[in-house]
């Protein structure tokens, strides 16, 4: 699917977006003060669309996810604008947010964390029906165990009977997934789903995922640190660095040619399962928050292995650029000569 | 320091630990020659750590030798002095670079620790080794006078990297120890431990689960599956020309650009 | 290549006790400022008694608050702020002396039990459980039978008493360090048991042990008082503030509550000051600690 994936480049038109962030800059409350952790994030999701969302810690990945899904913690400053459908997520309150949260659903890396251990799996699966679309519990429970099926797991009815902790991390993965599309959601957030996963059993979770994209019509932001994992499955990707979107390029092409030398020096940092090499090309210095990256320049600078003068002056903005956004002042004359990992 | 005849600095025979009735590693027999770097590959639940923690000591294996520089370490150490011995052969650095250090202690004081452990030198003279060691992973001053929730977790690494050197032995085993970092402060620490290789000579034993990271820091590997050992050899020739079925398809399920993820078409139980 | 910071030690220790001060916030400078008042007293208090505070005088029994005695009188005619002041020792010191030596036997065996794990872990622990059955004034009334009655004996009566719980809670936070991949590391490289107990275990514990420690203050005097209102503790005439809320308790009723009242609100100030000053101290070693 992804390889043969048209390249999604931002103008190419599908329908309106189902999710639109605009501007989105995050400040939360820590020891007194205010630290940002998102500045001036803006993406655009379509239907059944996936896109991407790659970086390091610090980045600001998790953090976007969570203000999608009004998860921020007590005390966040949230500017900017997130629509879903038309609707503005930050007015939302009471019914409403629980309807949203039917439509938007968010899967998370440990999900032993949050499952509640003393609740049989069927409990906490069909309960959202139950108290939301006031399903009877057979039904509920029915419709549980065809979404188990979907996501492999075969005997969902004694699966539902059983505790979380008799589950094995994959399998509680799975079920997770199960639970997230219960309700039949629009978008999936999906925040790093397969970090703690085996890599045969990520790979297993990634087709399951494809597939149910492609038979629900659902839209996903794929949260990870793992930038050929992102590129691999999802039609866009875009790479986030110290709060900020410094990226967003079709996946087909952010490889071979990407627009951003953070970019570029994350792919050439990564060894290579096919080749050894004497050592690798690090990135001196460490991947930087919001709050600590200088205001007032890029915010890769001190790392670039390209900086002028030029990008010590002023923040730069993004820029679009062959079919893709680049927040680079020099990405014009860089491109085609930003190294790149080989495949 | 060129050995004219490489000599087994780790050999391991026929290991076997069970827990109550479950195996989890199954006659696991492993070769480590002076200047050679193994990696113990597999995925949670292959028994790679339980190996690691055996040769280290802190496990007993149920059957089944350790030899490491001819000393026989088949059975835990009972007593500290033993220990102590041990441990200028073998250290290890673990994955979590969050509970690998004392919370209360700075770098400088964890690297001294373990000085004081193992020599009776005057205290000048370990500052100097402290320095030294500091350096060699790549710390400054203000850095090493630091406790671990002022660094970052590539730092914190790199101090428990010294720590480990502090005894000077001839095996690190590295525990998942790159696992939790982000991918550039990986590429730094990978650069670090393939420099401390050529200054130190000491062999590594590195756990992992990430095929890549195995084919940048080893030359030989072992693959292991459910704690028993599928495959030998080479890293390279595991990686480019796997034989076993389970080893082509962990090579299969890396992602890379243009991978298509696969799916099972039956669960195996959990 | 190396950045020198010279400065940089000094102010990370001025930083360091101004951030402990800010964490303590003005309620815990407060209690602790009772409590040096309280300590003093107990060292001190006899000298500062403006009247004797053993002479009984009936006719100036429950007598209210006068000139020159703001606390009045107690049950027997004696200055109430006289008997506050020289009842401090015998308050402080006893619940002190239970804290300190079920704290220093309860450590011991949670470490014991917490290093070793295995079967000395399990024989302590069972011991811990059949300790747990005997109430502190039914080993103080043993106690009595056997030594005779008098402070220390039901002072270290309570102090078995109180161990199991002490090494209850310790072992389990000793056992969660333990296991933690540094202390790992340092079994590797050799060090012994007992070192990396002294060095690693009890001072990372220690925030928690001062935590138990400030909550037991008030149980023991609380305890202590009711051994001594059962004659097996403190003997009358010695002053101590427990006593003094049963010996004045009659006064309640019939309308002279000073007596009684101001004993209590010495034990409740104390064991308050103890309470919120020790949950700061443990908040901010916690927070240290990330």
């Amino acid at each position: 699917m992804s390889a043969a994936a048209p390249t999604a480049g931002l103008d190419e038109a599908h329908g309106p977006p189902l999710l639109k962030v605009t501007g989105l800059t995050v400040k939360l409350p820590v020891d007194g003060t205010r630290r940002a952790v998102l500045r001036d994030v803006s993406l655009e999701l379509r239907p059944g669309e996936a896109l991407g969302l790659v970086g390091e810690s610090g980045s600001g990945k998790s953090m976007t996810a969570r203000a999608i899904d009004r998860l921020l913690p007590p005390g966040a400053q949230v500017d900017g604008m997130i629509t879903f459908d038309g609707q503005n997520v930050g007015a939302l309150s009471g019914a409403q947010l629980r309807a949203y949260r039917l439509q938007v659903a968010m899967v998370f890396q440990d999900p032993r964390a949050h499952v509640n251990p003393v609740r049989r799996i069927g409990d906490f699966m069909t309960e959202a029906l139950r108290t939301n679309r006031d399903l009877p519990a057979d039904e509920a429970r029915h419709r549980a165990i065809t979404v188990l099926g979907q996501v492999g797991i075969e005997d969902g009815d004694r699966r539902l009977r059983q505790y979380p902790h008799e589950l094995s991390g994959g399998m509680l993965q799975r079920v997770m997934i199960a639970a997230a599309l219960l309700t039949g959601p629009r978008l999936l957030l999906a925040d790093e789903p397969t970090t703690a996963l085996d890599v045969i059993t990520q790979s297993e979770m990634v087709a399951i995922l494809d597939d149910l994209r492609r038979d629900y019509g659902l839209a996903m932001l794929f949260i990870t640190h793992d930038l050929e994992l992102a590129a691999a499955i999802c039609d866009r990707t875009a790479v986030m660095y110290a709060g900020q979107i410094v990226e967003v390029r079709s996946s087909a092409r952010l490889h071979d040619d990407p627009l951003h030398p953070y970019t570029a020096a994350l792919a050439a940092a990564r060894p290579d399962i096919a080749m050894t090499v004497g050592r690798l090309r690090a990135i001196p210095g460490r991947p930087l928050s919001a709050f600590e990256a200088p205001t007032g320049e890029c915010a890769f600078a001190p790392r670039c292995a390209h900086v002028q003068d030029a990008c010590r002056s002023t923040p730069p903005p993004l820029i679009g650029l062959a079919g893709g956004l680049s927040r680079c002042i020099r990405a014009h004359e860089l491109r085609g000569r930003l190294e790149a990992a080989g495949a | 320091m060129p050995d004219s005849e490489p000599i087994p600095v780790l050999e391991v025979r026929a290991l076997r630990k069970e827990y109550s009735g479950l195996v989890a590693v199954d006659d696991v027999s492993v070769d480590l020659l002076a200047g050679q770097s193994l990696a113990i590959v597999g995925e949670s639940g292959s028994g790679k750590t339980t190996i690691a923690r055996m040769i280290v000591g802190l496990e007993a294996p149920t059957r089944g030798t350790i030899t490491v520089c001819g000393h026989d370490r088949s059975r835990p150490a009972r007593s500290a002095r033993l220990r102590r011995r041990r441990g200028q052969e073998v250290q290890i650095v673990f994955q979590d670079p969050y509970t690998s250090l004392d919370p209360r202690q700075s770098a400088e004081a964890a690297v001294d620790e373990v000085l004081r452990l193992h020599h009776r030198w005057p205290g000048d003279r370990r500052s100097a080794r402290v320095a030294e060691l500091i350096d060699l992973v790549g710390l400054d001053a203000r850095q090493a006078r630091a406790v671990p929730s002022a660094l970052s977790g590539g730092q914190r690494q790199r101090v428990a990297i010294a720590r480990a050197l502090a005894a000077e032995p001839r095996i690190l085993i590295l525990d998942e120890s790159v696992s939790a970092l982000d991918v550039s402060i990986q590429a730094q620490v990978l650069n670090l431990l393939a420099d401390i290789r050529d200054a130190t000579g000491v062999s590594y034993v590195l756990i992992s689960h990430d095929l890549a990271v195995v084919r940048q820091l080893t030359d030989q590997a072992v693959v292991m599956r459910r704690g028993r050992v599928v495959e030998r050899g080479p890293t390279a020739r595991v990686l480019d020309d796997p034989q076993h079925d389970y080893t082509k398809l962990l090579r299969a399920c890396v992602p890379r650009p243009g991978w298509q993820p696969r799916r099972r078409a039956a669960i195996e139980s959990a | 290549m190396t950045t020198p910071a010279t400065d940089a030690w000094p102010a990370q220790r001025r930083g360091r006790r101004a951030a402990m001060l800010r964490a303590i916030g003005p309620l815990g400078i407060v209690s602790a400022v009772v409590i040096v008042v309280a300590i003093i007293a107990a060292v001190a208090g006899g000298w500062f008694a403006p009247d004797n505070p053993d002479l009984p005088n009936l006719s100036l029994s429950f007598v209210g608050s006068t000139a020159g005695h703001l606390l009045g009188y107690d049950f027997e005619g004696r200055d109430v702020l006289s008997r506050l002041l020289a009842g401090a020792q015998s308050s402080m010191l006893g619940p002190i002396a239970v804290v300190c030596m079920s704290m220093a036997g309860g450590t011991l065996l949670a470490l014991v039990a917490a290093w070793r794990r295995g079967i000395t872990d399990t024989v302590i622990s069972s011991c811990l459980d059949i300790l747990f059955a005997f109430p502190g004034i039914l080993l103080a009334v043993l106690a009595a039978a056997v030594f005779g009655a008098g402070l220390w004996a039901a002072a270290i009566a309570l102090s078995v008493a109180y161990t199991p719980y002490v090494a209850r809670v310790l072992r389990g936070a000793a056992l969660k360090e333990r296991s933690l991949p540094y202390v790992a590391a340092l079994e590797v490289q050799g060090a012994s048991g007992t070192a990396i107990c002294r060095s690693h275990i009890v001072p990372n514990v220690l925030p928690l042990i001062v935590a138990q420690a400030t909550t037991m203050i008030g149980y023991a005097m609380v305890d202590l008082a009711a051994i001594s209102f059962l004659g097996l503790g403190v003997e009358p005439p010695t002053p101590n503030w427990g006593v003094m809320i049963f010996e004045n308790e009659v006064g309640i009723p019939q309308g002279y509550p000073l007596p009684a009242l101001a004993a209590g609100t010495c034990i409740v100030l104390v064991v308050v000051a103890f309470n919120v000053l020790g949950e700061r101290l443990f908040t901010y070693a916690q927070a240290v600690r990330r």
